[in-house]
């Protein structure tokens, strides 16, 4: 068969249910075997290379399966870029599959040419460009195994356009069978597929920790969501009775009204999630690389505890904070082995000394305004529990998670490591096509919304009943708020008086759309939304001098808040 | 102990197109300068060794490492310590010689140093040493004053002393090594 074919023989054989994508030139061998495959590959085809990249990370995100993109040479695959590195610093696992021009043209600058391996390279991990289609197979496979494995993270492979239409001999797989044969059979020799067996002196050790400890805190961060390990986070932390605080990233690895839960850490942390990393004796951080927005400061990041870390990826232990003690391994794994190990522990006075400050943030009602809480509230009240919501980067962001109660893994779909705008309504797709039952609310800003809208003529031709809540306040709020705090007020280039008319613009689409301006014309318009399962933007009026509260400056102690 | 040095180190790679770039890049994203390169085939063609030197201490070196073993195309990595390497690169040193005198002065220089002459005109000379640094550097601040028309070096090379292998590396139980690498 040809290489288009085996391509999309490898991605069945992988469970592939569902590509995102868009046709181009080099790519046309690919796409016209497709049209044969229209019963087991379903193809969404978005308006831009970035929204089907971002689709397939929010996909990946919901799911935990690996996300697929389709995107031609030259431009679409450059279109891919911004996406790739989103998945890459949040660890989603998706495989991006790009044609190239034919072997004979490469290197020539010839029309939609790039060295898109060269490209994607510090943002991958791992690519490759097929360049015989004896190695098709092989490599799709390997793509897979490498996406999914250890650290999840986003593959690129990039297909000569004549080995989509040269013949070659395929003898499918299943998949388990796969690393028996092969490139991936070499590199089992050198890598584990499977998460590293935790060191069991390492965890004893911990536990010895733990029990010695007073003043416990415990950090859930991505690693918990990626290992889908919330059952036994909660667990272990009820077990040592340990106040948890949660990243971004980390949000929905804990339940978010579970007890323990002391809200966002770091920049924009709780008062109660950041006093109690100053107060600690013990810090054990959970699939956390402790950024910048969370540690803030290294040298003073919890400087009376003894920090843990527990990876999956041994290049992150010691990266940005030095600790006193790791353990490498699969957050899952690692929990189900310490759990056992420690006695059922008691910190009551630790615990009230913790839960004396706030784990949440209140804002005030303006007038003539919609506020955050108002908006972020009503869409908590009216929409299901189990509603999956994606965000874009900026005010609106840390507004929704502050807010919101994240019960699950996959729960909330952000660009945290990356805070790419326009992220949101890409994965809110990839979630609501893989998830058609559940309610997918859409929430971002009238920033982030213009830089990617154009997706809403994926959601109309789909019938994606997605909720898109612009919080609307005519500028990008998080770059003021800097401008407000630190640049003296000079709104340099920030404030967004220009159209389009939001509303209108949903109609364009084909789109409900509705004005809310105070509390009521935000719920009347969200009840008709989930009423009509239709595709809907609600464009929010939001004051312009809302800032989201607490505050602790860039590379400053995290109790030394700028605003509360 | 924390103190910026030279470090040098030896990584095992697939021999494949690319490869070199991907490891170089590592250096240049995290924002290290490689002082020295060099790369060949190994006894299994299949495979290149690279020889890396870099200004870092030993925390970084670390870091660097378990970077580099996150790379499908790397085998192996190793931080080779000064006290238990054997390190030795080829520098070809071109010398302006348009006399007698000079040309004699500098094969003495040459001889001192255990260095070859390859190549003689009749207005220059052109030695090949192999050394370390320091003696690379001894010999050119003797030849400058004779006029050094062209230098040019391999690159570091370097290898464990004794008996031990790159390969060994994953058996000595180090502060992040247990199992094989996960990616």
């Amino acid at each position: 068969m040809n290489g288009a074919k085996i391509l999309l023989e490898c991605l069945i054989e992988q469970g592939v249910d569902t590509i995102f994508g868009y046709p181009g030139g080099t790519i046309l061998n690919v796409y016209d075997e497709l049209y044969s495959y229209g019963d087991r590959l379903r193809h969404i085809l978005t308006a831009h290379e970035q929204g089907a990249c971002h689709a397939a990370d929010g996909y990946a995100r919901s799911t935990g399966k690996v996300g697929v993109c389709f995107a031609t040479s030259g431009p679409g695959a450059t279109n891919l870029v911004t996406g790739i590195a989103t998945a890459c610093l949040d660890s989603s696992p998706i495989v991006c599959i790009t044609c190239n021009v034919a072997v004979d043209l490469i290197g020539k600058d010839s029309f939609q040419e790039v060295d898109i391996t060269g490209v994607t390279m510090p943002i991958t991990k791992s690519n490759f460009l097929v360049r015989k289609v004896e190695n098709l197979a092989d490599t799709v496979r390997e793509a897979f195994a490498v996406a999914r494995s250890g650290r999840p993270g986003p593959v690129l492979i990039d297909i000569a356009k004549n080995v989509t239409a040269q013949q070659a001999d395929f003898t499918p797989l299943p998949q388990r069978e796969h690393a028996a044969y092969g490139r991936l059979h070499d590199l089992m020799k050198r890598y584990d597929f499977k998460p590293p067996e935790p060191d069991m002196d390492d965890i004893r050790t911990l536990a010895a920790m733990i029990r010695e400890s007073e003043k416990p805190l415990v950090i859930c961060g991505g690693g918990v969501v990626r290992a889908r390990a919330d059952a036994e986070l909660t667990a272990f932390v009820h077990r040592i009775d340990a106040p948890t605080a949660v990243t971004v990233m980390g949000a929905g690895g804990i339940r978010g009204r579970d007890s323990l839960t002391t809200g966002m850490i770091g920049m924009h942390g709780s008062q109660a999630s950041n006093i109690a990393v100053d107060h600690c004796d013990l810090l054990i951080a959970i699939g956390c690389r402790f950024s910048d927005r969370v540690a803030l400061k290294p040298a003073t990041f919890a400087k009376q505890a003894k920090i843990v870390q527990i990876d999956i990826d041994r290049a992150e232990i010691n990266k940005n904070v030095e600790t006193a003690h790791h353990i490498v391994g699969d957050a899952k794994q690692v929990l189900d082995l310490l759990t056992p190990l420690v006695p059922q522990l008691s910190h009551e006075a630790w615990k009230a000394e913790v839960f004396s400050h706030p784990t949440e943030t209140h804002y005030d009602e303006r007038p003539g305004c919609l506020t955050p809480g108002q908006v972020l509230n009503c869409i908590a009240r009216l929409c299901p529990q189990d509603t999956i919501v994606s965000t874009d980067v900026g005010q609106h962001q840390m507004w929704a998670i502050q807010h919101f109660h994240f019960d699950y893994p996959g729960q909330l779909l952000t660009s945290g490591g990356f805070g790419t705008m326009g992220f949101g309504l890409g994965a809110a797709i990839g979630a609501q096509v893989s998830h058609p039952d559940k309610c997918v609310v859409h929430v971002t800003g009238d920033g982030g919304f213009r830089m990617n809208c154009n997706e809403l003529a994926t959601e109309q031709y789909y019938n994606l009943p997605i909720i898109t809540v612009v919080f609307n306040n005519h500028t990008l709020g998080m770059v003021r708020q800097w401008q407000t705090l630190i640049y003296q007020q000079h709104y340099s280039q920030t404030t967004l008086d220009r159209g389009p008319d939001f509303v209108k613009l949903a109609e364009a689409y084909g789109l409900d759309g509705y004005r809310a301006t105070d509390e009521a014309s935000f719920e009347q318009a969200l009840r008709t939304a989930l009423e009509r399962h239709r595709g809907t933007v609600i464009d929010c009026a939001i004051d312009m001098d809302e800032m989201v509260r607490p505050m602790v400056g860039g590379g400053s102690h995290i109790t030394d808040f700028m605003i509360h | 102990m924390n103190t910026t040095a030279r470090h040098t180190l030896a990584v095992l790679v697939d021999n494949e197109a690319g490869v070199l770039s991907r490891v170089a890049r590592l250096f240049s994203g995290k924002g290290y300068n490689i002082e020295s390169l060099a790369v060949g085939t190994t006894d299994d063609p299949s495979v290149s060794r690279i020889t890396i030197e870099v200004l870092a201490d030993d925390k970084q070196i670390n870091l660097l490492s378990n970077q580099l073993r996150k790379l499908i195309c790397v085998h192996s990595v190793k931080a080779l310590r000064p006290e238990h390497a054997i390190r030795r690169e080829l520098v070809l040193i071109k010398v302006l010689a348009e006399d007698s005198v000079q040309r004699n002065e500098i094969i003495q220089v040459a001889n001192i140093f255990r260095a070859s002459i390859i190549d003689v005109s009749k207005s220059s000379l052109t030695l090949a040493l192999i050394g370390d640094e320091s003696k690379a550097e001894a010999i050119q601040n003797l030849l400058t004053e004779f006029g050094i028309l062209e230098l040019v070096r391999t690159g570091m090379v370097a290898l464990e002393r004794g008996q031990y292998t790159i390969d060994e590396q994953t058996k000595e139980k180090g502060e992040f090594d247990y199992g094989k690498n996960v990616l």
